[in-house]
């Protein structure tokens, strides 16, 4: 499942929709993104987070779809927020729930390395001194590319 | 076509969105990024780092070697930082 939203999310809430009722489940991986106060020297006070409604969707399901075609997994949730973040607010939550452990674990972490560079989202940070947009970091891109299979990369 | 701009493209654009026709000659992203380059000062601004910019073409991550028709809706942003 995808959700593109404003609002906080709550993690228990979230691992228990994709565990209750399902004992076929072995186990459950999941990664919080959160906004932190600290970014080289500068204190951040706020970071803005925008994207690009519908190119967004798409790329967040074909990236669910990439997770599903790879591992065995029974149920993925890719939970990302835009708008205006504070210091410790949630941005981002990525969880697989599989039979065997491996698939949930690797999964969760190809999840989050190809959103990281795939996902049509640009971040605005506010700190002491002004404002900047946070630029894309070249270990996200070996991250991505760590997940390449065969030379194939899809956009 | 519309064209959609995201991150500091839109700030240097000064917009997020425009219309436009399909300008002559224009083929390609390449094409059309040289094309608005030549509208005036803040698209030059947002578009002199070509290596800087990455396109989409109806919603699809795209190069700027890709085809562009009059009915597209082409975005151009800064690298994606997701997560």
């Amino acid at each position: 499942m995808i959700k593109v939203q404003t609002e906080d999310f709550d993690i228990g809430v979230e691992t228990a929709r994709l565990t209750d009722g399902n004992n076929s489940v072995g186990g459950l991986a999941c990664f919080v993104g959160l906004v932190r106060d600290i970014a080289g020297d500068d204190s951040i006070e706020t970071m803005t987070l925008e994207h690009y409604p519908g190119m967004t969707e798409r790329q967040l399901e074909k990236i669910e779809a990439e997770a599903r075609e790879r591992w065995n997994l029974l149920d993925t949730l890719i939970i990302h927020r835009y708008g205006t973040l504070a210091p410790g607010d949630r941005i981002v939550m990525v969880a697989a729930t599989s039979e065997h452990r491996q698939d949930a674990l690797e999964s969760c972490h190809f999840l989050i390395d190809w959103l990281k560079t795939k996902a049509p989202f640009w971040k605005l940070e506010a700190t002491s001194h002004g404002k900047h947009w946070v630029e894309a970091r070249a270990e996200d891109r070996i991250s991505e590319e760590r997940w390449v299979i065969g030379g194939q990369n899809p956009e | 076509m519309q064209l959609l701009y995201f991150g500091w493209v839109r700030i240097k654009m000064g917009k997020d969105r425009e219309n436009m026709d399909l300008p002559d000659g224009v083929a390609n992203v390449r094409d059309l990024i040289e094309a608005l380059r030549d509208r005036g000062a803040e698209y030059e601004e947002a578009l002199n780092d070509i290596s800087m910019v990455r396109v989409a073409v109806n919603q699809e991550l795209t190069d700027l070697d890709a085809a562009v028709a009059n009915d597209d809706e082409i975005a151009l942003f800064p690298p994606m930082t997701g997560g």
